[in-house]
């Protein structure tokens, strides 16, 4: 048990060494750099100024150090949370930024991931070997699993919002509106969060069901399956055993998902205005702000790393083979 | 010296139950967790769960596996398991249910007709895609069949120029992706040791990074980008899944009689892998190829929608971008961006019927009768 989770740990040790290294590379690594990038919106006229300026800006980047101290003093911001000063929403330090949208960001996915993943296995199961249903959920299921997530957005936007107002068609809650604790805010919060939601949830209930019906039917093939059979278990019985073999793979394929929706997040964002981290991320590409860009690609990593975290732990939940046998290796 | 096609079959039909019992608990205990006992590895999970699936009993040679259609494009679960061979007189079988399945025969007339459009699409498109030809955000009419868009382009040219550069990313996304994917799952599946021990934990973290963030992230720093550029990236952020499964099957197929006996006859690993062992899994390779086409159009069709994509050629992505940026919405302009989505849908879509259909082929168990 220790050594499995030791092991796992590693991994995610890792994989954050890893992913903070390449999010303080890449600005270095790609052609060009941010100061002049900086600078060149400032339309200088004079040589003077532009020197000057190139000098304040290359300290304020914290560049005019080796590039192993960068490396370091990168570490150190990110240890004590701090990425600097957006430039999209000056002069807010980027976490704030960050922490002012993870909110919506978090409202839209774990409802999506959860629910799709739910219900699409459910519906998956029901679907396997039972003609009418597989009939109509697979086709549906295939339909949905191939949209991009953007043009689903952009369709739902249109027909559900622009076209027949049944939605809001963009932003949290009314323009008019503030924040605060009363239901026809709630409402207001809600009216706005559905269509997202919808989006994201749509594109991966597809892909859910139609992994879960592939996976039912092979596990009903099985020896077990149809030992039980034979013992003249009820098909309920059957169905029962097979469901239960048939999550442990698609619980994996659950993590391994998570980046696809991760992405699919953003676009539907994008689309729908909604002022979670993919909105910022694209305004911060828009906007050139490589400080929120930075921040936000962190982010990202460690929520996706902390996912995978949880459905290793579920997964070792969910599967007493796993626990046996870790407690076999110890023993 | 090399094994024969009939050598290697008798070698596999024997071996399946016993390459099971060696990496597996007994049979039927499926997927995961004998196999952590046995390799306190990182891969509980799907990976031998296609291990696990090898053990499936079958009246025919060819036992093997299902689909476990992927949970979302993208995302490894695509194809399990089965890794028929495709040798002598059985790739004639092979043939003779593909032309007889119709989902397969569905994706693959699809994909033809949607092929051959890219490829003539600038000889039968109407008007230069980029001009203006005529007024803004006409309706869809004859002159004009789906319209034109706010600066009075003719959206359906611009949809067949944007079919080229989806097909050429898609290609070049599975390209890029299946050439890195299956040099590291096959290394690390068939020399096994410390070297697997290194590429699975490289791979297992660059599985968790997700790509299109990366993606964002190294496009917004590049002022100039090209369908070449886009297709490479793509295909080396998806590469991992696919180094995963690759490595999955070469593990139980590496432990076979007929491998061993290429190893004896004093083979080189290149060779044992290249004519052996890859040989064998041909047809499973062929599916990620074919999962992998569609997940890289889709990712390329978001990528472009963010502005990110191409930026001297039309995509479909990127019309859809445009659309959205001149408020397509809000002046109901649906004709700019419902087409793009919907011949992207029907593309990916059609490849994952095909997808199926040829597992079915590969796969006699999941035959309809």
């Amino acid at each position: 048990m220790t050594r499995y989770f030791a092991r796992k740990l590693a991994t995610y040790v890792l994989a954050f060494f890893v992913g903070t290294t390449v999010d303080w590379g890449i600005p270095r690594l790609m052609p060009g750099n941010p100061v002049q990038i900086y600078l060149s919106k400032f339309s200088l006229e004079s040589n003077g100024a532009w020197q000057a300026l190139n000098k304040v800006f290359t300290r304020a980047f914290g560049l005019n150090v080796p590039v192993w101290h960068q490396y370091l003093n990168f570490w150190d911001g990110v240890i004590h949370g701090n990425f600097g000063v957006s430039y999209y929403d000056f002069p807010e330090p980027v976490t704030h930024v960050i922490r002012a949208a993870i909110p919506y960001t978090l409202a839209l996915l774990v409802p999506a991931i959860v629910l799709s993943y739910v219900l699409g296995n459910r519906v998956g199961a029901m679907a396997a070997r039972r003609r009418a249903l597989d009939d109509t959920v697979l086709p549906v299921g295939y339909v949905f699993q191939a949209m991009p997530y953007a043009w689903l957005a952009l369709a739902m936007a249109y027909y559900l919002a622009a076209s027949h107002h049944w939605f809001p068609i963009g932003g949290a809650y009314s323009e008019g509106m503030l924040p605060n604790a009363s239901w026809s805010f709630a409402w207001s919060l809600f009216q706005h969060w559905f269509l997202p939601f919808l989006t994201v949830f749509l594109v991966s209930f597809g892909g859910w069901a139609i992994g879960m019906r592939n996976l039912v039917i092979y596990e009903l093939e099985t020896d077990y399956a149809r030992y039980l059979r034979s013992l003249g278990a009820s098909q309920r019985l059957v169905r029962k055993y097979a469901y239960r073999n048939a999550v442990l793979p698609q619980l994996s394929g659950l993590a391994l998902a998570l980046g696809v929706v991760v992405g699919g997040n953003i676009v539907t964002e994008v689309v729908f205005n909604y002022p979670g981290l993919g909105l910022l991320i694209y305004h911060a590409v828009i906007d050139e702000d490589y400080f929120l860009l930075q921040g936000i690609f962190l982010f990202i990593i460690i929520g996706v790393l902390l996912a995978n975290f949880i459905i290793d732990i579920v997964y070792v939940l969910v599967d007493p083979r796993t626990r046996l046998s870790m407690q076999g290796a110890r023993a | 010296m090399s094994v024969t096609p009939e050598q290697s079959e008798t070698g596999k039909a024997k071996s399946s139950a016993s390459a099971v019992a060696a990496t597996e608990g007994p049979p039927g205990s499926g997927q995961g967790p004998g196999a952590v006992a046995a390799e306190p590895g990182f891969y509980t999970d799907e990976e031998l769960a296609a291990e696990g699936r090898l053990a499936a009993p079958s009246e025919v040679s060819i036992t093997l596996a299902s689909t476990k259609g992927s949970p979302v494009m993208g995302a490894p679960i695509g194809v399990a398991a089965g890794a028929p061979m495709l040798v002598g007189r059985k790739r004639w079988e092979f043939a003779y249910f593909a032309v007889r399945n119709k989902k397969f025969m569905f994706g693959l007339t699809v994909e033809v007709i949607f092929v051959l459009l890219a490829i003539l699409g600038p000889f039968i498109a109407p008007y230069n895609p980029n001009t203006f030809v005529a007024a803004p955000n006409l309706h869809p009419s004859l002159t004009h069949l789906m319209g034109t868009t706010y600066f009075g382009q003719d959206v359906f040219s611009q949809l067949l120029y944007g079919l080229r550069d989806s097909y050429l990313v898609g290609f070049l996304g599975a390209l890029f992706a299946s050439l890195v994917g299956m040099t590291i799952g096959f290394i690390a599946g068939y020399r096994g040791g410390w070297l697997d021990e290194v590429l699975q934990l490289f791979t297992n973290i660059l599985v968790m990074i997700p790509s299109l963030v990366l993606l964002i992230v190294i496009a917004s720093y590049l002022k100039t980008r090209g369908v070449f550029f886009e297709g490479a990236f793509i295909g080396l952020t998806t590469w991992p899944w696919v180094a995963r499964a690759v490595r999955a099957q070469t593990f139980t197929l590496r432990e076979r009689d007929f491998v061993d006996l290429a190893r004896l006859s004093g083979k080189r690993s290149s060779s044992i892998i290249l004519k052996e062992i890859a040989p064998n899994m041909a047809s499973y390779l062929f599916l990620v190829l074919i999962l992998l086409f569609g997940s890289s159009i889709l990712l390329a069709a978001n990528f472009d929608f963010l502005g990110l994509g191409p930026t001297n050629t039309i995509s479909l992505g990127t019309m859809m971008n445009q659309s959205m940026l001149w408020s397509a919405l809000q002046l109901h302009v649906w004709w700019w961006f419902i087409p793009p989505g919907v011949v992207i849908t029907i593309i990916v879509a059609a490849l994952l019927v095909a997808n199926v259909g040829l597992d079915e082929v590969f796969n006699p168990k999941l035959r309809e009768t």
